[in-house]
């Protein structure tokens, strides 16, 4: 990430010094700065209402029973995390969200997945396997009905905007299924997470580590 | 029919799933009131950790469109997309599609508008448009909720499966429409 930060921005300012666009650069800074906030705290009162509503869920039991149902899947995919916890409930519930669109009750329960995985994550910093294959399924975007896009063809008069429905689903289903199995391949190549307090006590002395 | 099924379905998901939710609470003795302002608690929190990493990633990706190496890259390769048979007007789409979602949508817009509905480009744009996420933006998002800043392979795979998602798109935008 720190390459891609710097590369981003380098190549920003050197292309808008060719293109005679630096100070549009320059300006994007301000732009973009202001415009983070706005999402941050635009997300605030639906975070707030989605974290209620998923605490309720959690409560009665419902993310356990969802957890339970998909386990045959999560299993699978999400191995290292054990099979009680609320992060595949809360998992699948972030997939039927997106599936059916409903983007606005997707990441707040997506961002509740993340937070239940990180109590199972080694080093706090990085992002566990499990965790980028929660990204790896959200940035895929499956879903079932390309709404948005439909409501722009028919603003231009697109005689028959669902026909795009089926040939969108289709692709967005490979794009999702490449998403885990590229997940998988890395989870097995790149480099292993190295815990931070745990392992290094272990290997002074057996004492602390029983302790733990 | 199935657009219907389907308008319907998506009028009634999110309140049959608060519904279910609030019910299977009452019927369990969950006090859901208090549960409720409890977990919504953290939603401030949440908004305020994501903050520091959308900042970093939106500056960016702000900046790097406003220097104009997008129209810089469309030149460079309309030659090489015109010889596989893919508009050029498609090109800024695949570019802007993983960096930002607003972007991403004007775009479409924009090609949807100038070209028309009955347009190759169009219907290409449409299936791009709808079949990928905004990789950066979610990224931030969910992994600054959590304060993660090592991604480790993360990126890579949002941005290979972004890939496949174009060729797919192409492909079965080709088969289908051309």
């Amino acid at each position: 990430m720190n390459y891609i930060f710097y590369f981003l921005i380098l190549i920003s300012i050197i292309a808008g010094a060719i293109n005679g666009k630096l100070s549009d650069v320059v300006n994007a800074i301000l732009s973009g700065a202001e415009l983070s906030v706005k999402v941050a705290f635009s997300l605030i009162g639906i975070m707030a209402f989605w974290l209620g509503i998923m605490k309720i869920a959690e409560n009665c039991g419902l993310i356990d029973i969802i957890a339970k149902i998909i386990k045959p899947v999560t299993k699978r995919l999400f191995s290292e995390i054990p099979e009680n916890s609320p992060a595949l409930g809360d998992i699948a519930m972030n997939f039927s969200a997106n599936a059916l669109g409903l983007t606005n009750a997707a990441t707040p329960i997506g961002i509740k997945a993340m937070e239940e995985l990180q109590k199972h994550n080694v080093d706090k910093k990085s992002a566990s396997n499990a965790m980028c294959m929660l990204l790896a399924i959200n940035t895929a975007g499956f879903q079932l009905i390309p709404a948005t896009v439909i409501a722009v063809l028919i603003g231009i008069g697109y005689k028959n905007p669902t026909e795009i429905i089926a040939p969108t689903l289709l692709v967005t289903t490979i794009a999702f299924i490449s998403a885990i199995v590229f997940a998988k391949i890395f989870e097995k190549f790149w480099q292993k997470q190295i815990p931070l307090n745990g392992q290094k006590q272990c290997l002074k002395g057996g004492e602390l580590c029983s302790k733990k | 029919m199935f657009q219907e099924i389907m308008s319907i379905i998506s009028i009634w998901a999110l309140p049959a799933i608060i519904l279910l939710i609030l019910t299977m609470g009452l019927i369990k003795k969950v006090p859901i009131y208090e549960v409720f302002t409890d977990g919504a608690k953290d939603g401030f929190k949440v908004a305020i950790n994501i903050i520091p990493y959308l900042v970093a990633i939106i500056v960016a990706i702000s900046m790097f469109r406003a220097s104009g190496i997008l129209e810089t890259i469309q030149l460079l390769f309309s030659g090489f997309l015109n010889k596989l048979n893919i508009p050029a007007d498609v090109l800024p789409l695949m570019i802007v599609r993983p960096l930002s979602g607003s972007a991403a949508l004007g775009v479409f817009s924009d090609i949807a508008n100038t070209l028309g509905p009955d347009s190759y480009a169009t219907k290409l744009a449409a299936i791009m448009v709808g079949s990928s996420e905004t990789t950066f933006y979610v990224l931030a998002v969910y992994f600054g909720a959590v304060g993660i800043s090592k991604i480790r392979y993360a990126l890579i795979v949002g941005l290979l499966a972004d890939f496949i998602g174009i060729a797919a798109a192409i492909c079965v935008c080709k088969w289908m429409f051309l």
